[in-house]
């Protein structure tokens, strides 16, 4: 089975969110860039389907010449193929962005089974660009998936509801929507990057439609309502008042 | 008007759904435009009663023998439908995983974009909005244009508020055309979880380890005290990636969104992305040999220090004490 993996590169932030002086970005200035959480499982997913299937696994990404980083990230991961749809601006809104993933897989010459996306990227949240390009593609899809398996040409799909998990069947060509705990990502091997830094990546530059009507308008980093806790106490030596609390303050003893 | 779609169990509105409404009506009001609602499936026509609570002034009800098991295309042809006939000035879902995925078929049906995870609206031409970003820890400002906007409500962001004056909504049905290509992706089966135990969105009390526990064993004794107090145990991100723990147990930004009475966190620095997901406790009892950790900065009450050391003595303790 030939696999895309659609993956996006975001801000690495640690604890601490600083965000630029126009409030239009996250200041990256002292942090690094990664894959979306969500779209590395898809990655670690396709490979797997693709090596277990005799297929391949192809990595995308539309962004900035920088998101070449994730996409070399993506081949030590045991991509076979990587493709940049190369953008000037890091951000696209999501109808821009499925549409030119669209337009790649009906023009290449690869047809791939599946295309695996994150439900949602880490950064944006937008919940929609695995639908526009399935929709635009005539393909069925789902999204919020945290299992799957191949049985020849129908993937089966499963994600959690009420307690429990709902399972879908579709037929392959699919485009499916994952979420972070779908697998664990491979760490990839000194060799496997070394080796990755010399692959090849395809390259193309899709031109904005201007269709998308989401537009930014500044970010902001939401009041924290610091409670100042109160220490109980160094060490075990705070048992007691711990023990109190949970008998009286929260009735839960 | 507005055309909400209604999420529900057994003609039981969901809490979301309900959350969902009250931002919806905050833009009904504004537009001087009637709230409807637009609900799906078997027993759909009971949330009526409910619905009027919240000021809704027309329930739809898709009528199809094939709707009551869930399947995202035909719902979302359904409402596409249904907003075709109303020309609402906006369609809201809950930001769930149905409401964020039917409105996305929707938006992607009508070659528009949709704007998810928005907990304040201001009508006019465009739309002002503000929409949560890396799953809340940044909200970002932003416009939405199009005929009829499409946007999803944030869970758990705007509390659910009943109408000043209640109503009693008129029940109508709505029969969809739906084709057999509209049933494709579907639900085939439902199966039961296989998890044991409480499960971490409902449990009471959740004790939740970070890297602080330090490996796989340490969680002994966090399961002891989530034992003792009826809850369950979470994890962060970082611990997870360990291998310590299954990804069911992250709490956070990809992982889930807890709201139990009390919140343990042994070993768990506070980042951001860990605080979104535990941010509907009531309470944080931080345990971290840090006394600078951000998480303690978050917390109600906070002991600084080893939790291989506090946790067992205050299994002890609790053991006594019961
Ligand atoms: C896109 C994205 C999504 C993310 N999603 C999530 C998510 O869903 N959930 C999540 O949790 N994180 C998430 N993260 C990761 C997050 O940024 C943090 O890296 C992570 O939460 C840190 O986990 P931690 O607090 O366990 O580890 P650390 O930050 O390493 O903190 C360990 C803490 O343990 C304390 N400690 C050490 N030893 C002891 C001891 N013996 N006794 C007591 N205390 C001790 C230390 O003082 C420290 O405060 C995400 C990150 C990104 C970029």
């Amino acid at each position: 089975m030939d696999t895309l993996a659609c993956v996006k590169r975001v801000p690495d932030t640690g604890a601490k969110i600083v965000l630029t002086d126009d409030q239009r970005a996250i200041d990256t200035s002292n942090l690094g860039f990664t894959m979306s959480p969500h779209e590395e499982c898809g990655l670690e997913e396709a490979v797997q389907i693709a090596q277990d299937t005799g297929g391949t696994a192809t990595a995308l990404t539309l962004g900035t010449a920088e998101a070449d980083e994730q996409l070399r990230t993506a081949l030590a991961m045991q991509a076979d193929e990587a493709v940049l749809l190369e953008t000037e601006e890091r951000e696209w809104g999501p109808l821009d962005t499925a549409t030119a993933i669209a337009d790649y897989v009906r023009e290449t010459d690869d047809e791939y089974d599946l295309l695996l996306f994150g439900t949602e990227s880490a950064d944006n949240g937008n919940y929609q660009v695995p639908i526009h390009v399935a929709t635009q593609l005539g393909l069925p899809v789902v999204t919020a998936i945290k299992h799957i398996e191949v049985e020849d040409d129908t993937v089966v799909a499963r994600r959690e509801a009420g307690g429990g998990e709902e399972v879908y069947e579709l037929e392959t060509p699919a485009v499916v929507g994952v979420k972070e705990g779908l697998n664990e990502p491979r760490y990839p091997s000194m060799r496997s990057k070394m080796r990755a830094r010399q692959q090849e990546v395809e390259q193309h530059h899709p031109e904005p439609g201007g269709r998308d009507r989401l537009e930014m308008v500044r970010l902001e980093a939401p009041e924290q309502d610091e409670g100042t806790a109160e220490i109980l106490g160094e060490g075990p030596e705070a048992t007691p008042r711990i023990v109190e609390i949970l008998q009286e303050d929260l009735e839960v003893l | 008007m507005v055309l909400a779609l209604v999420e529900h169990e057994a003609g039981v509105p969901e809490d979301s759904s309900l959350e969902m409404l009250t931002l919806a009506r905050g833009v009904a009001e504004e537009t001087d435009e009637p709230l409807t609602a637009v609900v799906v499936g078997a027993e759909a026509a009971g949330v009526a009663d409910d619905l009027g609570t919240y000021g809704v002034e027309t329930v739809y009800v898709v009528d199809h023998e094939r709707l009551d098991d869930y399947a995202p295309v035909a719902w979302a042809t359904s409402v596409d439908q249904l907003a075709a006939d109303l020309d609402p000035d906006a369609v809201v879902a809950p930001g769930s995983t149905r409401g964020h995925e039917v409105l996305a078929h929707v938006a992607a049906r009508r070659e528009q974009s949709m704007a998810a995870n928005c907990i304040e609206v201001t009508t006019g031409e465009e739309y002002e909005l503000t929409r949560q970003r890396w799953g809340g820890t940044l909200l970002e400002e932003a416009r939405l244009g199009g005929d009829t906007k499409l946007l999803t409500a944030a869970a758990h962001e705007v509390s659910a508020e009943p109408a000043d004056s209640p109503t009693e909504p008129a029940v109508e049905s709505f029969d969809p055309s739906l084709d057999e290509e509209a049933f494709e992706v579907r639900v085939t089966r439902h199966e039961a979880s296989d998890v044991e135990g409480v499960p971490l969105g409902e449990a009471r009390v959740v004790v939740g380890g970070g890297r602080g526990v330090g490996g796989p064993d340490g969680y002994d004794q966090l399961e002891e005290l989530a034992d003792l107090l009826g809850g369950a145990v979470g994890a962060s991100r970082a611990a997870v990636n360990e291998g310590w723990r299954p990804h069911d147990d992250q709490v956070g930004q990809t992982g889930a969104k807890i709201s139990p009475k009390l919140y343990v966190a042994c070993g768990i620095s506070g980042a951001v992305q860990h605080m979104v997901g535990c941010k509907g406790a009531e309470n944080i009892l931080a345990i971290n040999t840090d006394p600078e950790a951000a998480i303690i900065q978050k917390a109600r009450w906070a002991v600084v220090g080893d939790l291989h050391e506090v946790v067992p003595e205050l299994n002890e303790s609790i053991r006594s004490a019961n």
